[in-house]
């Protein structure tokens, strides 16, 4: 990727070939003082900027942590409950109410999405089960990124025999039934504080996510080990492992941030789907996942508590796919099509 | 080709016996015991339990007879908690539930989602093109726990046209819905590939060639360009099993059917070891038998593809 090649320029040619000469003209390295060099990001940034649906998923992203972050304290300022405050005082308050509804039926701005079955405040639920949701996405995705980078690199850079040995291990994981040993494992390890569970959940998931990650790597190393720079460094007396993450990783960046960025939704959607039957996030503790399991148990009869957390996640999964998208049009432009 | 084959299926029985001696373990390591409840039973009853169930034996010889009935008699024991029932027989029973739905999705979702991916290629840039794609990103974002409540709110409880759940035997109603809420995201991802590979091809030169011919465009594209086209949905195959098996989990559980995702479940909240281990072991042979019959049929398809 980074092979000095403006990829912008290729683009031009098929687009507005007498622009693609223009621009040509003043390439960074000649223009001198005049022009400020595009570095590959900042191409990348100004690509991703015209890209109208992976900017309008990015705006989504950000408005919703933002008000997953800060929107329960806000609730609790200005209204003064918070998302378990169950209204035990008043009889009439512990009931499901539909969205916009007061105690007697009459519009009310108190309660946008409605209350639960024990008169809880929809929207804090909703925007608390947020954070949880995002922060499984992230961590996980963090914690594969770490292995999976990590394993990939390793794999790719030392070749031969020990990169035969490690990636036969990942094909032999990747075709066992994972989630269905990730529910055995949360199953039978099911563990008694909420926050135990959390943690195994991410264990679960994040000890099966990092597949992809490697191969992705393992490819991306693959191609640049026998480049000059990785010669070079080796000539001056450069210790593999300083290789590998001083040259060689910052060199795959392009790639990993692509997948990982469309790994989170992917991750949140495990999450989800655990919390749904039961094996992942338990009470206190609420993700998207167990609000909707909760919901479904009262869907006749009261289907915005399934419709909210839903859709919040619809909508969440959509952006993030977007902007993943996105992403990699900006950042890998021959991976187009694809 | 046959060396392939032979090959790979000695790779696929170890595995299997992996997969099961994993879930042995994650079973025997957990703390507790399938007995242990909220009340601690009497010391004598506890006793029995444990000889009756062979526990009282060290941990290599219970694994031996595990395995050894698996492997020489294709028996994985009896449920603990559906009494008196073989896991063979459980298997036997809730698997046509599973197949009829999962293998109607499939088809449902290779027929739309193969048709919306070419016309999306074939008008690429265009209203249809974005319009479809927005759907299938739609498809691939909204979980299929979400979708299907919905779908029972529109379809069954405010319109009454379809059964909200439950298992009717195999043609009837109560299919419809959820064959459409597994269905759904494969549609999306085959419609996503099938652009995408489509795109690909028709750029190529033999396209240019066919269309030099003068044959008709109809031609060009069903005879010529969905071959090739269509090479990344057939290995999607391998992974959209994969997703299958969850999504059957899920919907069975919201429809109520007693399919073997259903029976997967309650055997996990329950600690039904024996039936815990038979639909595992179950579902890895399943999965490794699609992925090997996945990769001959691209050899198949794509005489490039060479195995030694």
């Amino acid at each position: 990727m980074a092979t000095g090649k403006n990829p912008d320029h290729d683009e031009l040619i098929h687009i507005a070939p007498e622009m693609a000469v223009a621009e040509a003209d003043v390439r960074p390295e000649e223009a001198g003082e005049f022009v400020r060099g595009t570095s590959l990001w900042r191409d990348a940034w100004r690509r991703l900027l015209k890209n109208k649906l992976a900017v309008f998923g990015l705006i989504v992203v950000i408005i919703i942590t933002i008000a997953s972050l800060a929107g329960p304290t806000v609730i609790k300022r200005t209204f003064g409950f918070t998302a378990d405050y169950i209204p035990s005082q008043d009889i009439r308050m512990a009931q499901s109410f539909p969205p916009f509804t007061g105690p007697d039926g009459e519009f009310s701005w108190l309660h946008p999405m409605g209350t639960d079955n024990l008169g809880r405040d929809q929207l804090a639920r909703v925007l608390q089960g947020g954070q949880i949701s995002l922060f499984v996405g992230i961590i996980a995705t963090l914690v594969s990124l770490l292995i999976g980078v990590t394993y990939g690199a390793i794999a790719g850079y030392f070749g031969g025999r020990i990169d035969n040995v490690m990636m036969r291990l990942v094909d032999v994981l990747y075709s066992l039934p994972y989630v269905i040993l990730v529910i055995v494992l949360l199953s039978m390890f099911r563990s008694q504080t909420p926050r135990g569970q959390l943690t195994l959940l991410f264990v679960a998931i994040g000890s099966v996510s990092w597949l992809t990650m490697a191969r992705i790597v393992r490819g991306q190393i693959l191609s640049l080990k026998n480049q000059e720079f990785v010669l070079a460094a080796r000539a001056t007396g450069v210790s593999g492992g300083r290789i590998i993450f001083r040259h060689l990783i910052p060199n795959t960046l392009g790639p990993v941030i692509v997948y990982a960025t469309l790994s989170i939704p992917q991750i949140m959607l495990t999450e989800a789907f655990l919390s749904f039957l039961g094996f992942g996030v338990q009470a206190p503790l609420s993700s998207w996942g167990s609000l909707a399991a909760e919901g479904v148990q009262n869907i006749g009869i009261f289907p915005w508590q399934l419709i909210f957390p839903g859709v919040t996640m619809a909508l969440t999964l959509f952006s993030l796919n977007f902007l993943g998208d996105g992403l990699r049009d900006a950042l890998d432009p021959q991976m187009r099509t694809v | 080709m046959l060396r392939f084959i032979v090959r790979r299926l000695l790779v696929t029985i170890p595995t299997i016996l992996v997969v099961i001696t994993i879930t042995w373990a994650l079973i025997k390591l957990a703390p507790g015991n399938f007995y242990s409840g909220e009340k601690r039973l009497p010391a004598s009853i506890e006793q029995s339990i444990r000889e009756k169930y062979g526990l009282d034996k060290p941990w290599y010889q219970q694994y031996g007879k595990t395995m050894w009935n698996i492997v020489r008699h294709l028996d994985f024991g009896t449920s603990l908690r559906f009494e008196g029932q073989s896991v063979n027989d459980i298997i036997r029973r809730s698997l046509p539930v599973s197949a009829s739905v999962g293998i109607l999705a499939y088809l449902l979702a290779l027929i739309v989602g193969i048709a919306i991916g070419s016309i999306a290629a074939l008008k690429q840039n265009s209203k249809w093109d974005y319009g479809s794609m927005a759907l299938a990103m739609l498809g691939i974002s909204v979980p299929n726990f979400v979708l299907g409540p919905i779908l029972v709110i529109v379809f069954s409880t405010t319109l009454y046209w379809l059964p909200p759940s439950r298992w009717g035997g195999f043609p009837s109603r109560s299919l419809v819905l959820p064959v459409l809420t597994l269905s759904a995201i494969y549609m999306a991802y085959i419609a996503r590939l099938t652009r995408a590979g489509m795109l690909e091809v028709l750029r190529s030169d033999y396209i240019r060639t066919a269309r030099a011919k003068g044959l008709s465009e109809k031609h060009v594209v069903i005879r010529h360009a969905l071959r090739g086209g269509l090479m990344p949905v057939v290995s999607f195959t391998g992974p959209a099993l994969a997703f299958l098996l969850t999504g059957t989990v899920v919907v069975e559980r919201i429809f109520a059917l007693p399919g073997l995702g259903n029976y997967f479940i309650q055997a996990s909240l329950n600690r039904d070891e024996p039936l815990i281990i038979g639909i595992v072991a179950f579902i890895a042979l399943v999965l490794l038998t699609m992925n090997l019959l996945v990769d001959i049929a691209y050899a198949y398809l794509d005489p490039r593809v060479r195995y030694q």
